[in-house]
């Protein structure tokens, strides 16, 4: 059984004890624990169930790369499914629960599935599921649905909250083992500015737990030297908790900060998203060491033998009280005599070399301990938990030599490097023989944009795995990172005393020649379920590229992404495909190397702040009426403005009537405004515009249609020339940016010789259309020395001066067809204005309307909106808009894409009116059907709607739309579709419903 | 002049920073060639300061002059000064082509002041904002999180943020979350 030893435990506070609860039993551990070492100590070796067959999983490492131990953490809207133990630090009143097991963790009917291991073989769902076709959405995918997943999804909102932070170095270290902090004492002794992140909550990695000597000193000594020294340094930031989660081109690294996981009750973010930009990153990420791949080498208590020293040595805490050490290299040793020192059993190391161990093999062999060279673990007997192995020749097929019993197996299969953030950017891999490992080759680093590459792997993430050439290799990374960014560095290397370790042996397979009937149990990936036998049986299939053996095994695709499990998989492809590993390659490492919160990309942007709202200066009035609000862009803009029991459609129907027989006012200050100025801007606006605007005398009006190099239209608006040079072009509402953006890359990449300024002045005004008969009073009544009179203002014409007190800016142009004044103050104006004119217009029974009133009363008079009548595909000359079209201008956007033959031709759907035979409305979105069905069976069509309202004027449904033909259909009855497979008869009008002669407008 | 107003009329915040809304302020968009002589006696003339190096913001009497691009710059000064100043540099600058157009009321301006006021910008910009790359009259045109924004720093310490009047409460919000205690990150300083 595991549990707490009297002794150890260099990283607890053992004065602090911590109440926690795992599947609702209660249980205690100290502060400093991690969740995995308190759950160990606690005897909790089991923690869940693996995805596909469901069999009983324990921790099996002491860190990030840990496949098994996976919990959902917390409750309401601090609950996450998927939390690794081995990287949860525990805190008081933490509370998990284990995944993937139903009823109970201990017992699982998916469990079943364990017992049809034969029936389930890699690739089993492409098999299985293909046929009969119609069984894959009614029978598998429902029972797929329920089985999949590991940890359950949150119910609640996140109660947290997160934050991104840009932090700009000359050094990122990545790593704060001895690698990484020898590598930033290099770089930092040169001044440059560093930044070192350290994943754990300690400095130091794994060094203290394995000892050895540095500078004459024990090297946990020299750690907390090399700490202090940093701290002490001004242009070094040390920053533990801090992933580095992924490096990007030009330098970007993004370091992922734990601020409050271990302290949730405290105020302040949760996680923290570090964007930083270096010169040079310091990959000090440390190894991984490998599993072996023996019969059972996946039930609970069978653990890397790194993790049961460091459970031991840092947590005071034993998986078990007889513990088999299996080895194929010397480092394994460490942790035979670390248990034996702590008064624990191990009844035997078994060492797969033949030739057996060097120095370490000798301590231990000195302490007792006894050695069995040659030899391995044919299977490992036990269910929930180990309680023996059985040993046989390493070079044979397994048959049995002894049974020991023991209720631990602490494995090694050797050291890969962790080279995941050395290749996110593109850096390249070399095999190493001797390690039998892949490390990065510094020949082809990830490049930057001077071709000098920008990534320095350090220490053991480089290849040495004793520390003297740990320690040697860092200090040199941390030299050339200094020089790499125009720094001098003259740290030297401290002396590391050496050990004699024998070579290692790969072992991918134990016993080597395990038949069927091991292999089927010889695990790869523990948390996928994929074993020696499948990554064998897709092989035999023939999967050869390692990416669709991956794919089709599942191999390395759970939360850990492989890390213990892609070397081993990948050999054993290599052996079965008898290629050489390098040949065979690995898959590819993509960030993030440890999964990150969803909360902490998103950082602040969330509820208030999720996406900007652009209010006008006049939207708290809406706000208080309680307008019914559209989005536009990122604007909200009033819908209409229902009263308390009203309907929208009332309400509309209210505002338009109270419009066009007395006045209404709109908020129009979303509308784009760019003022557009110099010698050359007529000559700019000619080329803008379909018009003629060079033309305009300054004090006028012109409307106006922008279109694209293709010829279609993409905006609309009126121009009003200010003087000479200047001019200032309206937008449509979304499209203000966009065409101030259009505009200057027409100047600055096209005619960059042209003189012309332009400024978006959008929001520097509020402006309000002031609309009906009565308009003219309503402003006059509010005095000033404006002259509003029709002589004084005419149609089409704009005057600067003062209405009342207020600095304005009049435009007589109509968009409803009334008279209609449009008038622009400066916004920190616009809601005295607003309310003097609701003020001034009371006794005409003043109303605000809304965008959909503002819709309906343009479709009265025929005009068209962007978006509306347009979709990106539609050109002036199919709105019949060719009065709009200048015939004396040589050339204008769009014109020569408006001169192709199919552009040209009679033969596209145009602009018509329609009015339905019985006053209904046209359904939004209706085709006009024709007279057969196409190449698919579909009902011909002829044209469709663009604008469809009830319109209170007329007391019956309008619409514009195209249609063949377009005003030559004139009087035709046609069919509109609608919803319910009916269609609705309407007959083909003029557009202009309402006042064609303009004469409303012009008064 | 009538009943001008702010975006949100002197609203502030207290964190471990301090976050206020200035109020009105004058500001006017500069467009020419900011290498002629007439353009830099145009500056002078109306603000008594000189032509802002790249990315820097000068302090004169009469206001203060940032640099915006390659041919703009910003002119911050008084609220009720802003008229007379665009017609004095318009005039200044009468047979340039240049434009010169008075943005006072497309703009909110939020003072953001305290010890660790570089990190409240430092987690919505993508700037370096240490005291190296970030001295006392450094400006920058940026972005804080989806919106347009630039600051500067003055020689008090405090920094000035404008953005555009439409998403005032959104940059408050951005930066009223951004300094809530607890959220110190203590890398700046």
């Amino acid at each position: 059984m595991s549990t707490r030893l009297a002794s150890g435990g260099r990283l607890l506070n053992k004065g602090k004890q911590l109440k926690f609860s795992f599947n609702g039993k209660q249980f205690t551990g100290y502060e400093g624990d991690s969740l995995a070492s308190a759950l160990l100590a606690n005897d909790q070796m089991m923690i869940g169930r693996s995805f596909k067959y469901h069999r009983p999983r324990g921790v099996v490492a002491s860190g990030s790369e840990e496949p098994n131990g996976l919990v959902n953490l917390g409750e309401g809207g601090k609950f996450e499914p998927n939390q690794r133990v081995t990287t949860t630090e525990l805190f008081d009143g933490l509370t998990c629960t284990s995944q993937n097991h139903w009823p109970s963790l201990e017992f699982d009917i998916g469990a079943i599935n364990n017992h049809m291991t034969r029936f389930f073989p890699a690739g089993f769902y492409y098999k299985t599921f293909m046929f009969p076709r119609f069984a894959w959405k009614h029978v598998f995918e429902p029972i797929v649905r329920q089985s999949a997943g590991l940890g359950k999804a949150p119910q609640d909102r996140d109660a947290d909250t997160y934050e991104h932070f840009y932090a700009f170095v000359d050094v990122v270290v990545i790593g704060g083992g001895i690698a990484g902090l020898q590598a930033a004492k290099a770089a930092g002794a040169s001044g440059a500015k560093v930044l070192l992140m350290e994943q754990t909550p300690h400095w130091g990695g794994r060094a203290p737990v394995d000892g050895g000597e540095v500078d004459g000193k024990p090297v946990a000594e020299y750690i907390d030297g090399l700490v202090a020294e940093l701290q002490a340094m001004d242009n070094v930031t040390m920053r533990n908790r801090m992933m580095g989660a992924g490096v990007y081109d030009h330098g970007y690294v993004l370091g992922y900060e734990r601020v409050n996981d271990h302290t949730p009750m405290n105020t302040g973010p949760r996680h923290r998203l570090w964007r930083i930009r270096t010169k040079q990153i310091i990959t000090a990420t440390g190894a991984i060491e490998r599993p072996l791949s023996f019969a059972g080498n996946d039930i609970p208590g069978v653990v890397l033998a790194s993790a049961v020293r460091d459970y031991a040595v840092d947590y005071g805490v034993s998986v078990g009280d007889r513990t088999v050490v299996v080895t194929n290299n010397d480092d394994a040793y460490r942790t035979a005599i670390a248990l034996k020192k702590a008064g624990l059993e191990v009844p035997v190391i078994l060492d797969a070399r033949a030739s057996g161990g060097g120095s370490l093999a000798d301590e231990a062999k000195a302490l007792g301990i006894r050695v069995e060279n040659g030899k391995g673990i044919a299977k490992v007997k036990g269910g929930k938990r180990v309680t023996g192995v059985v040993v046989c020749a390493q070079a044979g097929q397994g048959a049995m030599l002894e049974e020991i019993k023991c209720d631990a197996v602490a494995m090694s299969g050797g050291w890969s490097p962790v080279v995941h953030l050395w290749s996110h950017c593109g850096g390249k891999l070399i095999w190493d023989d001797a390690q039998a490992h892949f490390r990065p080759d510094a020949a082809r680093p990830p490049k930057g944009a001077n071709g000098e590459g920008f990534v320095i792997p350090a220490g053991s993430a480089n290849g040495p795995l004793e520390l003297a050439g740990v320690v040697a290799d860092a200090n040199a990374a941390g030299v050339a990172a200094a020089k790499a960014v125009g720094q001098d560095s003259s740290v030297a290397a401290p002396a590391v005393a050496e050990a004699a370790e024998a070579a290692m042996e790969p072992v991918w397979l134990m016993p080597q020649g395990a038949g069927p009937e091991l292999r089927i149990k010889a695990w790869l990936d523990y948390q996928n379920d994929v074993k020696v036998s499948d990554v064998r049986l897709a092989a035999q299939e023939g999967y050869e590229s390692v990416e669709h053996t991956k794919r089709y095994t599942t191999l390395g695709m759970a939360t850990d992404q492989g890390k213990l499990s892609n070397i081993n998989g990948l050999a054993t492809l290599a052996g079965q495909l008898n290629a050489p590993i390098p040949e065979v390659g690995t898959t590819t490492f993509r960030p993030p190397y440890t999964p990150i919160s969803m909360g902490s990309i998103a950082g602040e942007a969330r509820d208030a702040v999720f996406q900007p709202l652009r209010r006008t200066p006049i939207h708290a009035y809406h706000e208080d009426e309680k307008a019914f609000f559209e989005p536009v862009g990122h604007w909200r803009r009033p819908y209409c403005f229902p009263k308390a029991g009203e309907s929208h459609a009332d309400a509309v129907k209210r505002e338009i009537n109270q419009t066009r027989n007395s006045v209404g006012l709109l908020d129009a200050s979303t509308l784009g405004k760019i003022i557009v100025k110099g010698p050359d801007a007529g000559k700019f606006l000619d080329m803008m515009y379909t018009n003629m605007m060079s033309t305009l005398k300054p004090g006028k009006c012109r409307y106006g249609l922008m279109c694209n190099e293709n010829g279609f239209l993409i905006d609309d608006g009126v121009v009003a020339r200010i003087d000479e040079d200047t001019f200032l072009c309206h937008t449509t509402t979304g499209g203000a940016e966009r065409i101030h953006g259009w505009m200057e890359d027409w100047l600055q990449c096209e005619w960059w010789d042209w003189k012309v300024y332009t400024a978006n002045v959008t929001e520097q005004y509020a402006q309000i259309a002031v609309v009906g008969p009565n308009a003219r009073k309503v402003i006059e009544k509010l005095g000033g020395e404006m002259d509003v009179s029709k002589e004084g203002l005419a149609f089409m014409e704009w005057k600067d001066g003062k209405i009342g007190e207020f600095d304005a800016r009049a435009y007589r142009i109509s968009f409803s067809g009334e008279l209609s004044y449009e008038i622009a103050v400066p916004a920190s104006q616009g809601r005295a204005f607003w309310d003097a004119l609701m003020e001034a217009g009371a006794e005409f029974g003043i109303m605000p309307y809304g965008t959909e009133g503002l819709h309906v009363m343009r479709a009265e008079k025929g005009f068209i909106m962007i978006g509306d009548e347009t979709d990106g595909t539609v050109i002036p000359q199919d709105l019949n808009m060719q009065w709009a079209i200048s015939k004396k201008k040589e050339d204008f956007l769009g014109k020569r894409a408006q001169l192709r033959p199919f552009m040209a031709s009679d033969d596209r759907w145009k602009l018509a009116g329609f009015e339905t035979v019985d006053g209904s409305v046209i359904p939004d979105g209706a085709y006009i059907v024709g007279t057969g069905v196409n190449a698919n069976g579909q009902r011909n069509v002829q044209g469709r709607v663009t604008s469809t309202y009830y319109s209170p004027t007329l007391d019956r449904g309008i619409a514009m739309g195209l249609i063949d033909g377009g005003m030559k259909r004139l009087g035709d009855v046609v069919e509109f579709n609608k919803v319910d497979g009916s269609t609705v008869k309407a007959k083909v009008v003029d557009p202009v419903f309402y006042d064609k002669d303009g004469e409303k407008q012009n008064v | 002049m009538s009943k001008a107003v702010s975006a949100l009329e002197g609203a502030s915040f207290e964190g471990f920073a301090k976050v206020e809304e200035t109020g009105l302020r004058g500001m006017i968009t500069v467009r020419g060639d900011l290498d002629s002589k007439e353009m830099a006696e145009a500056v002078k003339a109306v603000n008594g300061a000189e032509m802002p190096a790249v990315r820097k913001i000068v302090h004169g009497e009469g206001g203060s002059v940032a640099w915006m691009s390659p041919d703009e710059l910003l002119v911050v000064c008084a609220y009720e000064e802003a008229d007379a100043k665009v017609a004095a540099m318009t005039e200044a600058l009468a047979g340039q082509h240049a434009l010169v157009v008075k943005v006072s009321d497309a703009r909110a301006v939020f003072r953001i002041s305290g010890e660790a006021a570089r990190e409240v910008i430092a987690k919505l910009a993508p700037v370096d904002m240490s005291p190296a790359a970030f001295p006392a009259g450094e400006f920058r045109r940026s972005r804080v999180a989806q919106v347009a924004a630039a600051f500067w720093l003055n020689e008090d310490g405090s920094f000035e943020m404008i953005c555009f009047r439409s998403v005032a409460q959104y940059v408050f919000d951005l930066l009223s979350i951004s300094s809530e205690r607890g959220g110190e990150v203590g890398f700046l300083n």
